[in-house]
């Protein structure tokens, strides 16, 4: 993870600042950067999405492939998770640095999708034992600014979102040979349904007190944190704990409730600009990377 | 809790909301700025085939009969004189330095200095031989382009709205509570750890985000357009300043200000 040196005194004045809800930038404890959030920004993806949350900048892209299924799950499809962070991003990156961090952070992904509910998987298959959907999502770093587990389960709840599958169907003929047809319309698609997709909280904790939407600073000045993925509902499908320091149960219970509560307002704020962008139709203005 | 979600927006060019008749004449690298040999050379030009070449990128300005090039964004070049605010990296691991320095000075410190001499491959020696130079207690740093920093007499200022700030050549602007009653004897090394009032707080946390506002929108940093830019970001909440329309809007007036103030 990329880390800013700070002197002590930096470090204790951020501490006090978080211990009275007022931080360098002037939010409370449980306030988020401003987001912005737009899909379809790649053209050769099924669907993709790009979050930029303060100074973190995050691209997804969806790739819809057809393969077989896995042995154990012959009527489902599955996703596949990469995050390839770039050296872009800052240069620790470079080479083979950044693949720890990507690995961490694909693994954390595979986890909170590891349930029946997060995404249909029924609606990916095509053939039982035959044929399926496999969504590849790639998760690319560009710029790290911060609390990157958030922007980064944001922008794959929004890629997902915007992802187009085309409809297929699977002809049999006389001899038993099946034949898989597509359709000849490029806009007949089926829509992923992104309702149960959790996002991920990250809760550092600073002193006594926790934050949500650490900035560079801030997490240098953590030893702890917990990284809660919490759907729209306020459920929570899987807790994770990263960082040196320790956390007491009760710490980690207080934590676990301001997600929820965060978690549900995230889940409300993304379905409003996703509806929204998508009511403005085909014909938006795209502002993509050079706006 | 406070989340905001949206839609991202085109950046307008900074050109059309300043209103700006006069185009500025922006080079490139390798650009040919004139092929009039009456000119006298400036920064970020050079002499070639018998026409003046830039060899940076930037708007050229032209005084009288001397034409240079200001680079939109560069690297800090330091010069004799110049105030910076620095962090330490990496030190000298020597005997005496263990003994001595480690009391004083560890790695991540914050100083603030003076530019003794500049070598010749870009590297400054600086000195904190005055009492006002010397490590930086608590405080919030802000890094912005070192071109946005206007030079002035003066590089240390305790703004009336009750914070002090440090304006680096450099670009690191730090920004830190006024101390109560100036120290005769601390010789600037002993960091005040104790906590720092609510009220303060505000007004820091507010100072910093006027001037990343000022950074972002390109504007020249120096006392008065913070101090301006302060007093438009009043009636906004602190952690509303950084929003797109908001910024806009307290620079814009920023902007407006300093025009009366000249004019």
């Amino acid at each position: 993870m990329a880390f800013v040196a700070l002197s002590e005194a930096e470090k204790v004045y951020i501490v006090h600042g978080v211990q009275e809800d007022l931080r360098m930038d002037g939010r409370g404890c449980e306030d988020y950067r401003c987001v912005e959030v737009e899909t379809d920004v790649v053209s050769n993806t099924s669907g993709s999405a790009r979050v930029k949350l303060g100074h973190t900048d995050i691209l997804v892209g969806v790739k819809a492939e057809m393969g077989t299924p896995k042995l154990e799950k012959p009527n489902e499809g599955y996703l596949e998770f990469f995050v390839d962070c770039s050296a872009n991003a800052t240069p620790e990156f470079e080479g083979r640095g950044g693949d720890d961090l990507g690995t961490e952070i694909a693994n954390t992904l595979y986890r909170i999708f590891n349930n029946k509910s997060s995404v249909d998987l029924k609606s990916l298959c095509i053939s039982p034992r035959e044929h399926c959907w496999i969504l590849y999502v790639d998760v690319l770093l560009l710029e790290c600014g911060g609390n990157l587990f958030d922007a980064i389960s944001i922008a794959v709840k929004a890629a997902l979102f915007n992802t187009r599958i085309p409809r297929v169907r699977v002809l049999e003929d006389e001899e038993g040979l099946k034949d898989i047809e597509l359709s000849d319309d490029p806009y007949d698609c089926i829509q992923l349904s992104v309702e149960n997709v959790p996002c991920i909280v990250t809760l550092c904790k600073i002193g006594y007190r926790h934050v949500v939407d650490a900035t560079l600073q801030e997490e240098a000045c953590s030893l702890a944190s917990l990284l809660v993925s919490v759907t729209s509902k306020g459920v929570v499908t899987c807790m994770r704990k990263v960082g040196k320091g320790s956390l007491d149960p009760e710490s980690v219970f207080e934590m676990m409730e301001t997600s929820k509560r965060v978690g549900k307002v995230l889940h409300t704020s993304l379905q409003s600009v996703l509806r929204k962008e998508e009511s403005l139709g085909p014909k938006r203005q795209k502002v993509g990377f050079l706006g | 809790m406070a989340m905001e979600m949206r839609l991202p927006v085109a950046r307008k060019p900074l050109s059309e909301s300043l209103g700006r008749e006069t185009k500025k004449h922006l080079v490139v690298p390798g650009d040919t700025i004139t092929t009039d040999t009456g000119f006298m050379r400036g920064h970020g030009t050079y002499m070639g085939e018998e026409k003046l070449i830039a060899s940076v990128a930037g708007s050229v300005e032209r005084v009288n009969k001397l034409v240079c090039v200001k680079a939109l964004k560069t690297r800090y070049n330091g010069e004799v004189g110049d105030i910076v605010v620095g962090r330490i990296t990496e030190r000298r691991r020597s005997a005496e330095d263990e003994l001595a320095m480690r009391g004083f000075l560890q790695e991540g410190d914050l100083i603030s200095a003076e530019v003794q001499a500049v070598f010749s491959d870009g590297a400054v020696s600086l000195h904190t031989r005055s009492l006002k130079y010397g490590k930086l207690g608590q405080g919030v740093l802000v890094r912005v382009s070192p071109s946005l920093v206007k030079r002035q007499k003066t590089h240390f200022h305790d703004l009336p709205c009750g914070a002090s700030v440090i304006l680096g050549n450099n670009g690191f602007v730090w920004i830190y509570p006024t101390p109560e009653h100036k120290e005769e004897d601390a010789g600037g090394f002993i960091a005040n750890l104790e906590p720092v009032s609510l009220a303060d707080r505000e007004v820091i946390s507010r100072l910093r985000n006027c001037i990343v506002s000022l950074a972002t929108q390109r504007m020249m940093l120096y006392d008065t357009s913070i101090l301006y830019c302060y007093e438009a970001s009043l009636p906004h909440q602190i952690k509303d300043i950084l929003k797109p329309e908001i910024m806009e809007e307290i620079v814009m007036e920023t902007r407006q200000r300093l025009l009366e103030q000249e004019g």
